[in-house]
């Protein structure tokens, strides 16, 4: 009787409104961002080590045991595994679950994957891709909620790459696995679900380059990931008030256009 | 006391008192060509058997292991006197009798194998290809530096070897990786992953033991135990100071540090386990360092003086090894002399080099820091102030 009580007015209590909810996180609408990784691509080219979960459909059918590697729960125990493989020549393609634990791995990715180049004076590169979902979700708590692309960055030797489309994630993955440099693929958990129109013979996408996914003359409105379908929406709204908003999605924070 | 048996020309004689040796001098030369010797027992963990006890060492081998320590010595007491003039600048940790350590392991290992240090690294540095030159100037940040002045003490690296890292604990999983990729790449090759005491109570070489375990990867992970983590002694940081046992359900062997020989023959043992696919292997190195942590630490807060004198006196690697080699005649105290001054005036000429040689020019501060940049102009102390991003040549594994 207790619980079905309980039951009761969990479902009746109002939810909690993005107006109560921004004040309580410091950044508040901009704390999301992401990509659809429903079909990512596979790599075929490229030497592999993956951690993490399978998550990427079929990918462990398709390229078996010894490129597609499940680790157990010690982020930055495989993030310095793959950082080790990738300095002897591998390209590994290493997942977090989430963003958020990379936490554990930040170490790694500042002080080894981000510095050895640099350090070695050129002697050693790192070419390796992390990746995972990013940023908030609905409803996970703070500890599962972090926009990390902010602290990657600002780190020299590393590219962070945050695509809003489904072509834009395809092409710019397959640049990040070509990259000789660290990449950092910073997908958004609320995208997942977000459907979109990829060409079978997308190639790869430079980094460095935004694009206009909306013309306008009187404001331009620039963003990245999740956020892109958010302004897409605000300019939608802007138009029906009489106000041209232009849209440009960043694609990538690191190198930024 | 330990026993010795002699190879003259072929001819084996065996011998219980390291004092008779003089007496076989009929060899050509009135030298032998090997001799052999029994090691300090190694001890075991989760292993049936060991190394072999019983060590033979070539003339050959011992005139190289010799110049090797003297070198390492040499170089870093120059290290030590470089920075007294503040000539070397940031960090020197000195590898000062653990010069068995590298010397010892280096001889058993293969062309294609590789090693992954901590911060106390110029030994390794040396062992592993790169000059005095090399190791003094890039301490001395020049251009003729091993990594063009920008690594410094602990960032020093050459092919098959990856550093020379400053984080204490995070170079093990990446010793476990490159285990991983050498394996990937269907070769036989080992990585050496070496640690202090220190960062043997790091999380995440339990990580990397753990993986390197399940997937049976060929890493041999070596603890140079040198007694203190810094100033925290052994027995302060870590609860069980029996390292070798501390990989649990991997294999582990105990050896005399200070015995370059038993260091060898541990470590061709170690990289036949590890090649022949049976999965990582623990190494503990007991071993002592002469200098403090760093040179800003005298060394003798935490450990008395007379602790430092009696292992110089007792169990200095370079004066152990001199001794048995001249108690068995491999080599003279002629030859010896011989090779002391001739590393003397290497390693004289390279402090002159790495004081005179070029230092790196600003434009040199933002190269490499990616291999392909986009962005060329890279912030400097103020957004308005940038400065050119700038790629010296390919990497190494590129």
């Amino acid at each position: 009787e207790e619980v079905a009580d309980a039951v009761k007015f969990a479902d009746e209590s109002p939810a909690l409104t993005a107006e109560l909810l921004a004040p309580t996180t410091y950044d508040g609408p901009f704390a999301s961002n992401g990509a659809r990784s429903e079909r990512l691509p596979d790599g075929e080219e490229v030497g592999h080590y993956q951690g993490a979960y399978k998550v990427t459909e079929g990918m462990l059918e398709k390229f078996g045991e010894k490129r597609v590697i499940d680790t157990p729960i010690a982020e930055g125990g495989f993030a310095g595994l793959g950082i080790g493989a990738a300095m002897v020549g591998l390209r590994p393609i290493v997942e977090f679950m989430t963003w958020n634990f990379s936490a554990v791995a930040f170490d790694q990715i500042l002080n080894n994957a981000a510095k050895v180049r640099q350090m070695s004076g050129g002697q050693y590169t790192c070419p390796i891709v992390f990746r995972g979902p990013n940023a908030s979700a609905r409803q996970v708590g703070s500890q599962h909620s972090h926009a990390m692309e902010h602290f990657y960055t600002h780190v020299p030797g590393l590219k962070v790459i945050a695509p809003a489309f489904a072509a834009d994630a395809k092409g710019l993955m397959k640049t990040a696995i070509r990259d000789n440099n660290p990449v950092l693929v910073m997908e958004s958990e609320t995208l997942y679900n977000t459907k979109g129109e990829v060409p079978d013979d997308q190639g790869p996408i430079p980094f460095g380059v935004a694009n206009v996914v909306r013309t306008g003359k009187d404001v331009t409105i620039v963003a990245y990931s999740r956020m892109t379908h958010v302004a897409l929406e605000a300019a939608e709204k802007l138009a029906n008030l009489g106000v041209s908003a232009e849209v440009i999605d960043l694609r990538t924070l690191r190198p930024l256009d | 006391m330990f026993s010795v048996t002699l190879r003259c020309l072929g001819r084996q004689v065996h011998q219980q008192n390291k004092s008779l040796a003089p007496l076989f001098t009929y060899s050509k030369n009135g030298l032998n060509t090997e001799a052999t010797f029994d090691t300090k027992p190694f001890k075991l963990h989760k292993l049936e058997e060991g190394p072999a006890t019983t060590v033979t060492l070539s003339r050959q081998d011992a005139l190289k292991y010799y110049k090797d320590m003297q070198m390492i010595r040499r170089m870093e007491t120059a290290a030590g006197n470089l920075y007294k003039e503040k000539i070397i600048r940031g960090f020197c940790h000195l590898y000062s009798g653990q010069e068995a350590c590298c010397v010892g392991m280096r001889a058993s290992m293969r062309s294609y194998d590789a090693v992954i240090t901590a911060y106390r690294a110029h030994g390794w540095t040396y062992i592993m290809g790169v000059d005095a030159v090399g190791v003094l100037a890039e301490l001395t940040g020049r251009s003729t530096g091993c990594a063009r002045g920008k690594g410094g003490s602990m960032h020093m690296y050459v092919k098959n070897f990856y550093g020379g890292n400053g984080i204490v604990g995070a170079q093990q999983p990446l010793g476990a990786g490159i285990a991983l990729a050498l394996k990937y790449q269907g070769t036989d090759g080992v990585c050496l992953t070496l640690y202090g005491d220190g960062a043997a109570n790091q999380g995440q070489l339990y990580e990397a033991m753990n993986m390197a375990q399940l997937w049976k990867l060929p890493v041999i992970f070596i603890c140079e135990n040198n007694g203190y983590g810094m100033g925290t002694s052994v027995d302060r940081a870590s609860a069980s100071t029996a390292y070798y046992t501390r990989g649990d359900y991997v294999p582990g062997i105990w050896v005399d540090g200070m015995d370059v020989l038993a260091v060898r023959e541990a470590t061709r043992f170690a990289i036949d386990h590890c090649a022949t696919g049976k999965g990582p292997m623990v190494m503990e190195v007991v071993t002592y360092r002469y200098s403090g942590h760093s040179m800003s630490d005298p060394g003798t807060s935490y450990r008395s003086r007379d602790e430092i004198q009696e292992v110089r006196q007792t169990r200095d690697p370079i004066t152990g090894f001199r001794e048995r080699m001249l108690s068995t005649d491999l080599a003279t105290a002629d030859e010896l002399k011989d090779i002391d001054q001739n590393v003397r005036q290497v390693i004289d000429d390279a402090v002159k080099r790495a004081k005179s040689d070029k230092e790196i020019g600003l434009d040199e501060l933002t190269a490499d820091i990616m291999s392909n940049p986009i962005d060329t102009r890279v912030r400097g102390v103020t957004a308005f102030d940038t400065l050119t991003h700038k790629r010296i040549g390919p990497a190494v594994n590129s």
